[in-house]
This record gives structure tokens, C-alpha cells and sequence, in this order.
């Protein structure tokens, strides 16, 4: 799906490059969480899975379109759709069915076909009955949703999510999350998360660890979670279940930790204490 | 104050006039400007102000709403009637020391202020009824002969549909960043006029700044989700002329003629 090769991006007049030689792949129908803090470099590594940045060295294959050659920008940015952090910047119109109809009118779709895809996206986000409110009545988790429809519009194979949810309250953050992760396990959309919440990281397939502009972790969530000293190194903490496990196991007793969600948490630690 | 700003807010609804064609509206309120300006006696703006209530009754927009949408230009409307009060020529009725309000003074400023307020109505009527998009849409291709000559039809109405999409949050910005400055002392309601002109300075500097960044973040999200220009664009909502476009659209020449037989005939 996507592909990026020894990837260095330096901002004009910045003193070091945001992101520097980095290679990373990310296959079709992966949930994948990019998780790091601020100026980690993660969105801008994100920046470039779409064509918006170009980079200062190696390069980024979307498809094996090469996204720094401008005629490929176009089927790039239909391939990879991408969600920002503010929903309030990324609404163009004041009607949310409008707004999600802006993406495949851009690309010249037909009227009909146009209203059939606007229907379902917005079913597949839940905001269907909301199609003729204007977005800015809605919430914070209802925008960021339509947003997300505006994207499946295009019929993206992948989706980015650049912190989605950095501006949301735990409702709406909520509300997004389990919205891109059932179009990923029900659509199959390729998803590449952003965030710097841990917990968000949970349900993904493949967890990628950014920090100084390198990754320095790539696993799965259980994986990398479990390596508990190194993210705390990193300043990124772990989520509240494996910091428990983690803490215990200090204490002195025999946990794995693995156990990311709360049940697999409550059950590991019940196995343990029963012997 | 900031929630006094109407204009570009639409009332959704499903009258008779929200469904009309947005070209056939725009086209509308310039035959009913117009007409408007016919009028000179009693009976051609007796017309007028029928034909205005008569739209307002098909749109189902609450008078209130369009009453509110006055209050921001009242000074404008109190000026024009004062002025015209004092200052037209003719049979003195009352002399207050050197001001005389004459007959055809007290006609004149009622005629005005008529004229203002069915001006007002008129156009805030189109903006309440028709969609901000659909409106830019029919100014679009309304105005799309101009694309031959060069003039930049898309991109202006996509401006403008841009602008108006952005009043409604960069009013709550601005809301919030004068709580903001209030909760720190700041004065916005003593004063002279340019004290308070002064004290909206703190106000503007931070609101500028992040409607530029908004701008950019936009033209990124709109890049992303494929814009480039007008050309190849499709729309979901294509405009076509119904039988009630054509009255509406019969109605307005009538409209205009009746009124300049009206005018020829100095009612």
C-alpha cells in the first residue's frame, strides 16, 4: 500500500530534519498506529503519505505511484484519504451531506453515483440522519465523523488520521475511534492512525513508535507495550493496564505483559493469584 | 452584538421558495429591486409591500427573524428618515426654531424608510431560503458566460461560499476570545467610540492570526480531498428548472412591468 524508502524531511530553515532516513511499509487492510509526541515527527511523516510534503530525500510509493512526481498527486490523494486534527478546518461547505459530496465532485464523479456514495458514507460514519445539519451545530466527535465520511467518499484504499481525536472529549474520541477501526475490519480500508494517546493504540494491528524524527519501535501493540522501560525512556508512558502489570511484576510477581485491554488484564492477574 | 450578524445564515425549510432554483431567486431579487424603484406613490408601494409579505408568507421564515436582521443597519434607517424629514423642500406643516418638516418631507422619509426596510427583507429573504452553497452554485452559473472572457467565475464563488461557511465559527472564535480578554480585565462596553474601537484591537490581532492559519489548514484539507480548480468538477445537486421556476420567473418581469405602468401612470 504504502511504501516509504529511506525518508529524511528538513522544513525550510529548520536546523535538523523532522523526520530523518526512515523506511517503513504499511500493507493493505493494516490498522496501524503511529504513536509519539509532539515533535516526534509523525505528522509529518504523515504529511508525505499523501503528497503534501515531498521529501528531501529517499522517497514515498503510494501503489508504486511515486508521490513527489505532481502528475501522480491526484490518484495519490483518491488512494489515500486524509483526516486532520481540527474538523473545523477541513469542513468546506455548511451542509454536512455538501461537504462529504466536495471530494467526489473534485473528481468529476456523476451526479447520481455522487449521491449514492454521500448516503453510504454517511451511514458507515452514523450521521446519516444528520445529513442536512450544519456542521458547525454538531459536536466535536459528530464533525470529526463527517469528515471521516467526506474522505470515504473518494473510496479511498486508505485512510490517514492525523490525531483525529487531539481536539475531541473522551465521547467523541470514542465515537471516532470505533468508527475508523469497523471501516477497517468491515471495509477493509487500510488505516494509519496518528495519536499520542496510548489507549487508542490498543485495538490496532501494527503499533509504530516515532521519537526524533526515527521509529523506535514496530510491533504489534502487545509487543511493544511490553517493553515497558524503553517507552519510558522515550517519555511516552504505557496504557494504565500494562503499567499495572508492569508495577506487580516489580513487586515481584509472575505477570506477562501482554494483556492490553481491561478483561485480559483483570484475567491475568485473577490466573496469577489462583495459581 | 456578534449574534446580530444575519446575513448568509439560512433558515432550512421546505416552502414553496426554498425549492425554487437558486438562479431563478437571484434573478428575482434584482426584477424585484427593480420594481422596487419604480415606486413612487401610495398604490405602486402598496403593491410592494404586498408582494414582499406575500413572499415572506410563502417562505415560512418567521417575521421575527427578518426584523432581527434590521436591528445592525436601524441607525441607517433613522438617519435616512431624519434627514429626508428635514431637509425636502416644500409645504411647511410644523417649524421648530430654524428646522421645518414639510408635507412632502414626512412622505419622503416614510417612503424611505419603506423602501430601505422592503430592500432589506428582500434580500435577507434570499439568503434565509436558499443555501450558501446553492446560492454561490446559481451565482456560478449564472455568471458562467463570463468564464470565455477570463474572469475567474469558480474560483469567486467558491471564495464566497468559503466565506460564508466560515462566518458562523469565526463568530464563536471571536466570542471566545473576547471571554477570554474579559476575564482578564479587558473593557469593551465604557468608553468613547474610540476607546472601544482601541479596545477591539487586542481582539482583531489574534483573530487574524488564526483565521490565516485556518486558511491554510483548509487549502490543505481541500487539496487532499482532491480540489484543483473548477475544471472536471461534477455536483451532487444539479439545478434544473421546474414549472414553479418558470411562474417565479413570469411573476417578476410582471412584476417589473406592472410597476413601470404604475410609475408612467404617477401613482
Amino acid at each position: 500500500m504504502i511504501q516509504v524508502e529511506h525518508l529524511t524531511y528538513q522544513y525550510p530553515g529548520a536546523e535538523r530534519p523532522a523526520v530523518e532516513d526512515l523506511s517503513l511499509e504499511i500493507g493493505d487492510g493494516q490498522f496501524v498506529a503511529v504513536l509519539g509526541h509532539n515533535g516526534s515527527g509523525k505528522s509529518t511523516l504523515a504529511k508525505h503519505f499523501n503528497g503534501i510534503l515531498h521529501p528531501t530525500a529517499g522517497r514515498v510509493l503510494v501503489n508504486g505511484l511515486d508521490t513527489s512526481i505532481p502528475e501522480n498527486a491526484l490518484e495519490i490523494r483518491r488512494t489515500v484519504g486524509m483526516v486532520f486534527q481540527n474538523p473545523d478546518n477541513q469542513i468546506v461547505a455548511n451542509i454536512v451531506e455538501d461537504d462529504v459530496a466536495f471530494a467526489p465532485e473534485n473528481l468529476g464523479v456523476p451526479s447520481e453515483e455522487i449521491r449514492r456514495r454521500v448516503d453510504e458514507a454517511l451511514r458507515l460514519v452514523g450521521m446519516y440522519d444528520y445529513r442536512m445539519h450544519a456542521p458547525h451545530l454538531l459536536s466535536g466527535g459528530q464533525k470529526q465523523r463527517v469528515a471521516i465520511a467526506g474522505v470515504i467518499a473518494m473510496r479511498p484504499k486508505c485512510i490517514v488520521l492525523d490525531e483525529p481525536t487531539a481536539m475531541l472529549d473522551p465521547l467523541g474520541r470514542r465515537e471516532v475511534i470505533t468508527t475508523v477501526s469497523r471501516l477497517c475490519r468491515e471495509q477493509g480500508i487500510t488505516v494509519v492512525h496518528i495519536t499520542h494517546h496510548m489507549d487508542e493504540c490498543v485495538g490496532a494491528d501494527r503499533l509504530v513508535v516515532m521519537s526524533g524524527g526515527h521509529v523506535v519501535a514496530d510491533g504489534t501493540p502487545e509487543e511493544v507495550f511490553s517493553r515497558v522501560e524503553m517507552l519510558k525512556d522515550e517519555g511516552l508512558g504505557v496504557p494504565a493496564t500494562t503499567e499495572l502489570l508492569y508495577q506487580l511484576r516489580q513487586a515481584g510477581m509472575e505477570l506477562p505483559l501482554g494483556a492490553l485491554t481491561v478483561e485480559d488484564c483483570a484475567g491475568v492477574i485473577a490466573r496469577a493469584l489462583l495459581g | 452584538m456578534l449574534k446580530d450578524i444575519t446575513l448568509g445564515q439560512y433558515f432550512p425549510g421546505d416552502s414553496v421558495v426554498h425549492r425554487l432554483d437558486p438562479r431563478v431567486k437571484l434573478v428575482w431579487v434584482v426584477f424585484y429591486i427593480a420594481a422596487l424603484f419604480q415606486a413612487t406613490g401610495l398604490a405602486s408601494y402598496g403593491v410592494m409591500v404586498l408582494v414582499t409579505a406575500g413572499c415572506v408568507g410563502l417562505s415560512h421564515v418567521p417575521p421575527k427573524a427578518l426584523v432581527k436582521g434590521l436591528k445592525p443597519i436601524l441607525i441607517i434607517i433613522v438617519l435616512t428618515a431624519v434627514l429626508n424629514l428635514f431637509y425636502t423642500v416644500g409645504t411647511p406643516v410644523v417649524q421648530i426654531w430654524k428646522l421645518t418638516i414639510t408635507y412632502e418631507g414626512i412622505a419622503r422619509a416614510f417612503f424611505m424608510v419603506i423602501r430601505i426596510v422592503m430592500l432589506i427583507c428582500g434580500t435577507f429573504l434570499l439568503t434565509y431560503t436558499t443555501a450558501p452553497v446553492a446560492l454561490t452554485d446559481g451565482l456560478e452559473l449564472l455568471l458562467g458566460p463570463l468564464k470565455k472572457l477570463r474572469v475567474p467565475v469558480h474560483e469567486m464563488s467558491m471564495m464566497m461560499s468559503m466565506a460564508l461557511r466560515f462566518i458562523p465559527t469565526l463568530i464563536e472564535e471571536t466570542d471566545k476570545i473576547m471571554s477570554a480578554q474579559k476575564a482578564r480585565g479587558a473593557d469593551f462596553e465604557s468608553g468613547n467610540l474610540l476607546q472601544r474601537a482601541k479596545a477591539l484591537l487586542p481582539i482583531l490581532v489574534p483573530l487574524f492570526v488564526s483565521a490565516f492559519r485556518r486558511a491554510d489548514e483548509l487549502a490543505v484539507a481541500m487539496e487532499s480531498r482532491c480540489y484543483h480548480g473548477g475544471e472536471g468538477r461534477t455536483r451532487m445537486k444539479q439545478l434544473k428548472f421546474a414549472g414553479a421556476d418558470y411562474a417565479a420567473l413570469a411573476l417578476g418581469v410582471l412584476l417589473v412591468a406592472g410597476m413601470i405602468g404604475l410609475r408612467v401612470m404617477g401613482l
